[in-house]
């Protein structure tokens, strides 16, 4: 009738679907160690950063006094700060979200150029009263990083 | 009194969930009739009527704005337009779980009365395990979260006036998905009562298809207007984010996609018995998961509304017991179902195994990418998964899974050739081949456009290729649901790919006068003005688009300004034509009397929303065909029956 001998045919397919997916589940274990993007503060931007290209996520605060827009009128420089003095030079093309402001907290999400500037494609600020991004959660200014550096004590 | 009407039909339905549970499992393990065992349909029935009206009371005080009801009270205002203060009793975390269980109730009611295939024993089955689940979301509202509580002193205002909420598209959203996640806990409870008395057949699969058919095109179209929405509102260009959201509707897709096509098996040929079971049960799952995401605001979300951290303990301890539960009845009743009716690989089961196990890998990708944030969290190492993981990991069981969809329908059932279909898979090769040199030939498309536009050519083609040789006429209605729904795909994957392709952005700083280019359209921003609204101040900006001489085309988007609650938003604007649409998002000032403005040229970008709209109606012409093939059944059958009575009588007569 077939290749397949009829009495094995339920054990056939069992393994053919446990094979896929097992191979599903490797293969995402593997993308997902290397794709995923990881939380950094600006001090684990300075003493461990991450390779250049990578897609990382970075918070902190606003810098007062550093946010600058390039000539062309929507390219956004400004600092990022952590706890204790590092500083990332962060650059944005595009429309800063609501409430993006000096002072206040910010992730960026993005990569981190050769010349040790952070390039971001998307900014998460404060959304409005009720959204504060996860990492920043409850805090304000400096508490907040402070609060995600304990939580991210196992990044290496 | 309509709130404690509501609340005692409400503990009334749940008393007869619970009665409809314990007959029903009492009637199989007695496995003869029982007095007991006729409880059954009737409790079904009047459960459902009960949680109805329960229903209607939430609606009746919402409708008159009953501030003594705390739910009414913190969730709306007095002076809402009266579509919003009645969308507003499900716009809330109480209200959404009480519509949950008044479908599933109604659901439940429904199958009690119409039902007539399946022996009574697997009914009674089906209708314990039915009131076994909902039993549990009647314990959940009426311990943890009951939407009919008072307050000790009404309040002289309601608190929801937020203009942002009321809209039409956030209104009907979550109550589309809803639908789609209650039909599947209907074929859950068929999957669960099938497998107690082991009736595992055709029958089986036959009662369970409409359900997972009408869940399914309620997910369908839940998802897509979820995709619009986002694509329009968030004003960020974007239609998908693999946001934890999207993915909780995504993954129960997914897997009732699966379910519909082995379900389809099952009923015409008999065979992957347990495969349809397992896939039953998988596919509730992935609905509760979904609540359980969504509910608990456990994730980070770029949509995060509706966080409730206390309360996704309750749902969590709820998958793991029907789950749970589920599983070990299925681990130990498995090996007793036996085997359904073979078939050689090269046949339509065959195709359709290969998209099933294909399905599942997706699934197990989507799902292992949502979870894992969570899961390293636990180690405190913060991580976000995103396009970079779920695009090219999901590609690599997309790409396999379209091409079998191509060929699959052409199979005979059982066994065929691939000799016998080598004209048509010649001809569609040469589609998919041609298409990926011309694409490649016309442009720099990354790879993975690439192939989509090329797949969405072949299976464009490929879609109508059952119709080939056959009398329009006399094709089935639930044949033609197949052929739109499988172009539906071809197309939305059409419009996902060349957005992602070909979509060009330009990012300007002008001034009032001058003017910017992207693609063929030269866009001018005529005059920047403040506008007001009744709660928001906004600034507008006024553009004419033309494409070189043609009449320009106004756009206005604004960024808005509300003051309560304190808030912006970007309202950007989408200029539509058959080709695909001109989206423009209005910035901040940019010094030097110049303004932001962002805009796009997305070629096509609207095949995606077409695409999951023919795929939705693929959906109901199947289930229109189905119906109508059963109804058919059914009234020949009685025929049959009445014909074999006259005989009888004519012969006693005689």
């Amino acid at each position: 009738m077939s290749a397949l001998k009829p009495k094995h045919q339920r054990l056939v397919l069992v393994v053919v679907a446990l094979i896929a997916l097992v191979a599903a589940g490797l293969l995402a274990a593997y993308a997902l160690r290397s794709q995923a993007s990881y939380f950094y503060l600006p001090e684990q931007m300075r003493d461990d950063p991450p390779s250049i290209g990578q897609a990382v996520r970075l918070g902190g605060m606003v810098e007062q006094g550093s946010l600058a827009t390039d000539p062309d009128g929507f390219t956004l420089r400004f600092m990022v700060t952590g706890n204790d003095g590092a500083r990332v030079p962060v650059q944005f093309a595009g429309i800063a979200p609501d409430l993006f402001v000096e002072g206040s907290g910010v992730v960026a999400e993005g990569r981190l150029a050769p010349d040790g500037t952070f390039v971001a494609d998307n900014l998460l600020a404060k959304h409005d009263e009720n959204y504060v991004p996860r990492e920043l959660e409850g805090m304000d200014g400096f508490e907040a990083a402070e609060m995600a550096e304990e939580t991210t004590v196992g990044l290496e | 009194m309509i709130a404690e009407l509501g609340l005692a039909a409400l503990w009334l339905a749940a008393a007869l969930a619970g009665l409809q549970t314990i007959a029903g499992f009492l009637a199989v393990r007695a496995n003869k009739r029982t007095e007991l065992g006729a409880l059954i349909r009737p409790a079904a029935v009047v459960q459902g009527v009960f949680a109805g009206l329960s229903f209607c009371a939430l609606l009746y005080v919402f409708a008159i704005t009953d501030l003594s009801v705390k739910l009414v009270a913190s969730n709306s205002h007095a002076l809402k337009p009266m579509v919003f203060k009645l969308s507003g009793a499900w716009g809330n975390h109480e209200g959404s779980m009480l519509l949950w269980v008044t479908v599933m109730a109604l659901a439940g009611g429904l199958i009690a009365v119409v039902e007539r295939r399946l022996p009574d024993r697997t009914m009674q089955a089906t209708l314990a395990a039915q009131g076994f689940v909902a039993l549990g979301f009647y314990a959940f509202l009426l311990l943890s979260s009951n939407p009919f509580e008072r307050l000790p002193v009404p309040a002289t205002e309601g608190m929801g006036l937020n203009p942002l909420l009321q809209d039409i598209g956030l209104a009907f959203h979550p109550p589309t998905l809803y639908f789609g996640y209650v039909g599947l806990s209907i074929a859950f409870s068929f999957a669960v009562g099938a497998l107690l008395t082991r009736q595992v057949n055709p029958d089986f699969a036959r009662a369970m298809r409409p359900w997972v058919l009408g869940a399914w095109v309620f997910l369908t179209i839940g998802i897509t207007a979820g995709s619009y929405w986002a694509y329009y509102e968030l004003g960020w260009g974007g239609w998908w984010f693999w946001d934890p959201v999207e993915n909780a509707s995504l993954m129960p897709w997914l897997a009732a996609t699966a379910l519909l096509h082995s379900a389809s098996v099952l009923a015409a040929r008999d065979a992957l018995r347990v495969w349809t079971i397992m896939l039953g049960v998988v596919a509730f799952s992935m609905s509760m998961l979904g609540t359980f995401l969504v509910r608990s605001g456990i994730l980070t979300s770029v949509h995060s509304f509706a966080v409730d951290p206390e309360r996704g303990t309750f749902i969590l301890l709820l998958l793991a017991l029907y789950i749970g539960g589920a599983l070990l009845l299925f681990a130990l009743r498995a090996s007793t179902i036996s085997e359904g009716k073979r078939f050689a690989i090269a046949s339509r089961e065959g195709a359709l195994v290969v998209n099933n196990v294909m399905l599942s890998a997706i699934l197990a990708i989507v799902l292992l990418g949502t979870l894992y944030p969570l899961l390293t969290e636990a180690f405190d190492v913060r991580v976000s998964v995103g396009p970079p993981y779920f695009n090219p990991v999901g590609a690599i069981f997309v790409v396999p899974m379209l091409l079998v969809m191509a060929v699959g329908p052409l199979l005979r059932w059982r066994q065929d050739r691939f000799t016998r279909i080598s004209r048509e898979m010649t001809v569609l090769a040469t589609i998919l081949v041609a298409a990926l040199v011309v694409v490649a030939l016309l442009g720099d498309v990354a790879l993975l456009p690439l192939l989509g536009l090329a797949l969405a050519a072949m299976l464009a083609f490929a879609s109508f290729l059952p119709l080939r040789g056959r009398k329009l006429t006399r094709i089935p209605i639930a044949t033609w649901g197949m052929v739109v729904a499988h172009f539906g795909i071809a197309v939305a994957l059409f419009g996902m790919a060349s957005e992602s392709a070909f979509t060009e952005e330009r990012l300007a700083a002008l001034e009032p006068g001058g003017t910017t280019q992207v693609d063929d359209w030269a866009i001018t921003l005529d005059a920047v003005v403040p506008v007001a609204g009744p709660n928001w101040t906004a600034i507008e900006g006024q553009l004419s688009a033309r494409i070189d001489d043609g009449d320009p085309i106004e756009m206005r988007p604004q960024s808005r300004t509300f003051w309560a609650p304190p808030q912006q938003t970007a309202e950007s604007v989408l200029a539509t034509r058959w080709n695909g649409q001109l989206y423009a998002v209005m910035g901040d000032a940019a010094g030097d009397g110049r303004w932001q403005v962002r805009l796009w040229w997305k070629p096509f970008v609207t095949f995606i929303w077409y695409g999951g709209l023919l795929v939705a109606l693929g959906g109901v012409l199947a289930i229109i065909g189905r119906v109508m093939d059963d109804l058919r059944r059914r009234s020949v059958r009685r025929r049959a029956a009445a014909r074999r009575e006259d005989a009888v009588s004519l012969e006693s007569t005689t």
